[in-house]
């Protein structure tokens, strides 16, 4: 079995199960355990929008080179669930491979010119072996033992090191140490069955390497969450959505860890699970008010909610962070699946003239850093700010470097005047541009009573008094207008990677995209095309992403919805040729894989080339 | 919210209040609100209560909802800030406020268009989380500011001006609140300012949601025959069921009235908030009792009124949030961030 050339540390390795069945401790064990091994790893899940019963999928993708994206291709499936089976075999590539459960055999089914399908006996075996009890868990015993069969198995087949699979389960179970023992017995009987009945090990497989030194792996919305401890954020409120739900629940737990008071007991941060987002909302805006740091994670659908508050905020200019962890619309779409849709939604939430600076984090690593900025800017900036993450980088786990924290960074509150302040000046007014940056300055409640001032969604003049006056309403948001020109500055810049060479081809591609559009790019240097890459890390766009669209004839702009939406963006606030914009999209609701930018990249200068 | 300045002229011989402050000094720009909107006395109300507790103004937030009544905020304490936001939504802000500041006193002013219509749920999950607020609905059984539709708290049979019957079920805030186990729940009258005042002062005293339905006719759109919040019908069909005192923590307890009829409830400050039934089988802590008074004056179309009902032992938002007594934005930033060692501890369980 082991023919051909071996195919090391590169593979997608892919396990179709059934939703609810437990298989997500065995999958994240699999990909910890190559983790471990040195080899660089990420996961994605492909689930439904249901609890239990229908049809799910882990890929794992090793990558020696540390390319993290999507591949289309599978190598190894562990085809756990008899109603995929036939879409499961056809996924797998030529001289792959297709692990089943063959306590029913089903060799007349699974067949396919150029596929090995190897059975093994999972719940026979597991049925042998174990009382048919159940533990304290969503799924029989017998369930759960049978999913960690196959990783023993994958063990023998790949040789992934069955050692670090029991020190793991040690560190799982560390509460339970009775839990090790039948846990490493179920792998030991995968794994066992493989050696006896199987050429061990398959030509695809792992061996140990020093990929993943000084790295981590973690979802974005823990990382997010995180952040917004870090940035000490005090007060979320929330109502659950997926693919954001996690985000809240991350803040939760760290909060109870790090946010006790440890002589009271008493929490330094308040969680409300609202009845709705524009509670939420409101709750966020409230609190923002009153000078805490505050945040709300949420989806599409939650922001279409939100947008009168959000409005509200941008007008009265009130600090707040608003998480999107985008997932498929219009309305409820695909709910476990991801896209960047919200992207114009986030820039211009709301009616009226409203624009908001938007934050594109690209991985989990990101996601805790721009979580930190979002806050700054926020306050900075006294406007709301969205993070726009989506599903793929929130829910799943990605391989990234450790995260860093500098002890010396202090929150930037932006201008809040502090009661020496108020005691030493004239007046105070709320609305008037003191710097010539658009910024005014804000008081807090509680603090001196000159301070004190009113909150206002109506028409306002520069003091903070309600007008109606033309000229004076003109004033207040022709300043806002000029307090967006100080936004550019203040966001994160885009990064340029350089072609080797000189070219005039150009790539914009921004959020979860990247991984894709970095491996792209490699794929296509090799086949003699270079394009400069450009990755947006925010809106506004700054300088030099008009210097890009200037300097390149043609730019590839690579989102994941189906109208363009950073394409309109660009061509809206930067007047871009809308000719030299080559929109490359991909909107089906998984993550984007290199194949596709490789594709339409060639095709494009192909065309080009011939005409 | 528009407001006329209003001149802050000073003469001596003015009464000033444990703070050495007037009333004048609790008092907000001049309204611009109809002349005779009950709104305008509930402001009134509010100046003297707020005034006889000796608070400083600017330990009081005020926020609003959308609405003529939620324009008041305004009219009174212009040392407070204050925050008039979207239409039916100030109970959120509030919670976010008060999640932020505990230690600020609240003030939330709505209508029973922005309560009961658009707001009906952040009203009930604000009685229902038990926020930390005075919540006051000023309701007048229609939209003012919107020139005179119906609301929910619209009567059955009642008519607007051009005579239009409704006849839609009228949503009373007041079991609303009860039913969904409010802490403190009272109705009065904007024209009643012997009951109102020591029920708004006792409301502020009490660490909870303290909702108060205070009838507050509009003369504009709602003061006709055949208005059921008109100032004529509601001055007579109002029956005071209780009748409450407010007595601050420094003062002394004096009995006056005869033993059995007067229960002192002690706050957790040390003020107390005195009842005096003036139904002799009222008992404002049986919520059952309550909510079939009600039912049997509404039956009989009296508007009971007084603090009808009170729970001084429901935990509020904060204790059952478990937050600490210090206010969340008072905390350094150091008291926070766990740091960088523990973020490196931490990820040692990512690998
Ligand atoms: C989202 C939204 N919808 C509608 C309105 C229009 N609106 C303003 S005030 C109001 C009704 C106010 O009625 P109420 O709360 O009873 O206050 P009143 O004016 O009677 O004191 C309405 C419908 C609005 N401001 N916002
Ligand atoms: S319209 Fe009615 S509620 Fe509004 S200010 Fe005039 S009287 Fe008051």
């Amino acid at each position: 079995m082991a023919t051909g050339n071996a195919q090391i540390n590169d593979f997608v390795l892919k396990i179709a199960t059934v939703n609810g069945s437990g298989s997500a401790s065995a999958n994240g064990l699999l990909m910890k355990a190559l983790f471990r091994m040195g080899i660089p790893v990420t996961g994605k899940n492909l689930f439904p929008s249901n609890i239990q019963g229908l049809p799910t999928w882990y890929e794992i993708r090793a990558s020696r080179e540390g390319y993290n994206a999507r591949v289309s291709r599978v190598d190894v499936m562990v085809a756990m669930n008899a109603q995929t089976y036939a879409r499961d075999l056809a996924e797998v590539g030529e001289g792959g491979y297709l692990i089943y459960d063959s306590t029913w055999p089903r060799e007349s089914q699974l067949q396919r010119e150029g596929v090995h399908v190897l059975g093994i006996p999972l719940s026979g075996m597991v049925n042998a072996n174990f009382e048919s009890a159940r533990v304290r868990t969503a799924a029989p015993i017998r369930t759960l033992m049978k999913n960690i069969a196959y990783v023993g198995a994958l063990c023998a087949l790949m040789q992934i090191d069955r050692e670090i699979v029991r020190k793991l389960l040690e560190e799982t179970f560390a509460a339970k140490p009775k839990l090790v023992e039948p846990n490493f017995k179920a792998v030991t009987l995968g794994y066992d069955y493989a050696r006896e009945h199987f050429d061990c090990p398959l030509r695809v497989r792992a061996a140990p390497m020093d990929g993943t030194g000084g790295k981590i792996l973690i979802e974005g919305n823990a990382a997010a969450a995180l952040g917004c401890l870090y940035a000490g954020a005090t007060v979320g409120a929330w109502y659950p959505i997926t693919p954001s739900t996690s985000l809240m629940d991350a803040f939760e737990n760290f909060c109870n860890k790090f946010r006790k008071d440890p002589e009271t007991g008493e929490n330094r941060f308040c969680i409300i699970q609202a009845e709705d987002e524009l509670a939420a909302a409101g709750m966020v805006l409230g609190a923002g008010w009153a000078g805490a740091r505050a945040f709300t994670p949420t989806s599409g659908p939650g922001i279409s909610l939100m947008s009168e508050f959000i409005g509200f905020a941008y007008y009265t200019e009130i600090p707040a962070v608003f998480f999107d962890i985008q997932r498929v619309g219009p309305s409820t779409g695909m709910p476990t699946r991801t896209q960047q849709c919200d992207l114009m939604t986030a820039a211009y939430a709301s009616h009226g003239d409203t624009r908001h600076p938007v934050l594109l984090p690209s991985d989990p690593k990101e996601c805790f850093e721009m979580a930190v900025a979002a806050f700054d800017l926020a306050e900075r900036l006294q406007t709301p700010v969205f993070v726009l993450s989506d599903l793929d980088i929130g829910m799943n786990e990605w391989m990234v470097d450790e995260l860093e924290w500098d002890d010396s960074y202090r929150p930037d509150r932006g201008k809040v005047l502090t009661d020496e302040d108020l005691t030493r000046i004239d007046q105070f007014h709320r609305y008037l541009d003191v710097d010539g940056d658009g910024i005014p300055y804000r008081t807090l409640p509680g603090s001196h009573p000159k301070g004190s001032y009113f909150v206002r969604g109506s028409g306002h003049d520069q003091y903070g008094r309600y007008t109606e006056d033309a000229d004076e309403y003109q004033q207040v948001v022709d300043r806002l207008r000029l307090k967006w020109q100080t936004a550019k500055t203040l966001v994160p810049d885009a990064v340029l990677r350089s072609a080797r060479g000189h070219t005039d081809v150009g790539i914009i591609a921004f959020g979860s995209s990247h991984g894709a559009t970095v491996e792209a790019l490699d794929r296509l240097a090799a086949e003699g095309v270079d394009a400069d890459y450009l990755r947006l890390r925010a809106f506004p766009f700054g300088k030099e992403v008009e210097k890009f669209l200037d300097q390149h004839r043609l730019v590839f702009v690579l989102e994941q919805n189906r109208d363009a939406q950073m394409r309109g963006l660009l061509m809206l606030e930067l007047d871009a040729d809308p000719d030299k914009l080559i929109s490359i999209l991909h909107y089906n609701g998984l993550p984007v894989p290199s194949d596709v930018i490789v594709e339409s990249v060639t095709e494009h200068i192909r065309q080009g080339a011939v005409a | 919210m528009s407001y006329i300045t209003k001149p802050k002229v000073k003469w001596s011989g003015r009464q000033t209040n444990e703070l050495g402050l007037t009333l004048a000094d609790y008092e907000g720009g001049l309204s611009t609100l109809c002349a005779g909107c009950g709104h305008d006395s509930i402001t009134a109300a509010l100046v003297k209560a707020f005034w006889e507790l000796a608070l400083k103004p600017e330990q009081v937030i005020k926020l609003s909802g959308i609405g003529c009544s939620s324009k008041t905020p305004a009219y009174f304490l212009s040392g407070a800030h204050g925050f008039n936001s979207v239409h039916g939504r100030m109970p959120s802000v509030a919670t976010g406020a008060q999640a932020a500041r505990r230690d600020l006193i609240a003030i939330g002013i709505s209508g029973d268009g922005d309560s009961l219509s658009i707001g009906f749920g952040q009203f009930a999950h604000a009685v229902r989380r038990n926020l930390n607020v005075l919540y006051i609905i000023e309701n007048n059984g229609v939209y003012g500011l919107t020139k005179g539709q119906f609301s929910a708290s619209a009567d059955p049979g009642s008519k607007t001006k051009k005579g239009l019957e409704n006849r839609n079920q009228a949503i009373d805030p007041v079991t609303t609140a009860i039913s969904l186990g409010g802490s403190f729940v009272a109705r009065s009258f904007s024209g009643d300012k012997e009951q109102l005042v020591p029920l708004i002062k006792a409301g502020l005293r009490h660490p909870g949601c303290a909702v108060i339905d205070v009838i507050s006719p509009c003369v504009t759109f709602n003061d006709h025959e055949g208005s059921t919040k008109s100032y004529a019908w509601t001055r007579q069909h109002l029956h005071a069921a209780i009748e409450t005192d407010y007595v601050a923590p420094s003062t002394e307890i004096e009995v006056d009235y005869a033993e059995g009829e007067v229960s002192d409830v002690e706050l957790h400050d040390g003020s107390v908030i005195r009842l005096k039934k003036l139904d002799q089988d009222f008992d404002p802590s049986s919520r059952a009792q309550v909510l079939g008074h009600l039912a049997a004056a509404h039956e009989r179309q009296e508007i009971l009124t007084g603090l009808l009902f009170l729970n001084e032992d429901l935990p509020s938002l904060h204790t059952i949030q478990g937050t600490s007594r210090k206010p969340l934005s008072r905390f350094a930033f150091d008291e926070l961030n766990p740091g960088a060692a523990a973020l490196k501890t931490l990820q040692e369980g990512m690998r």
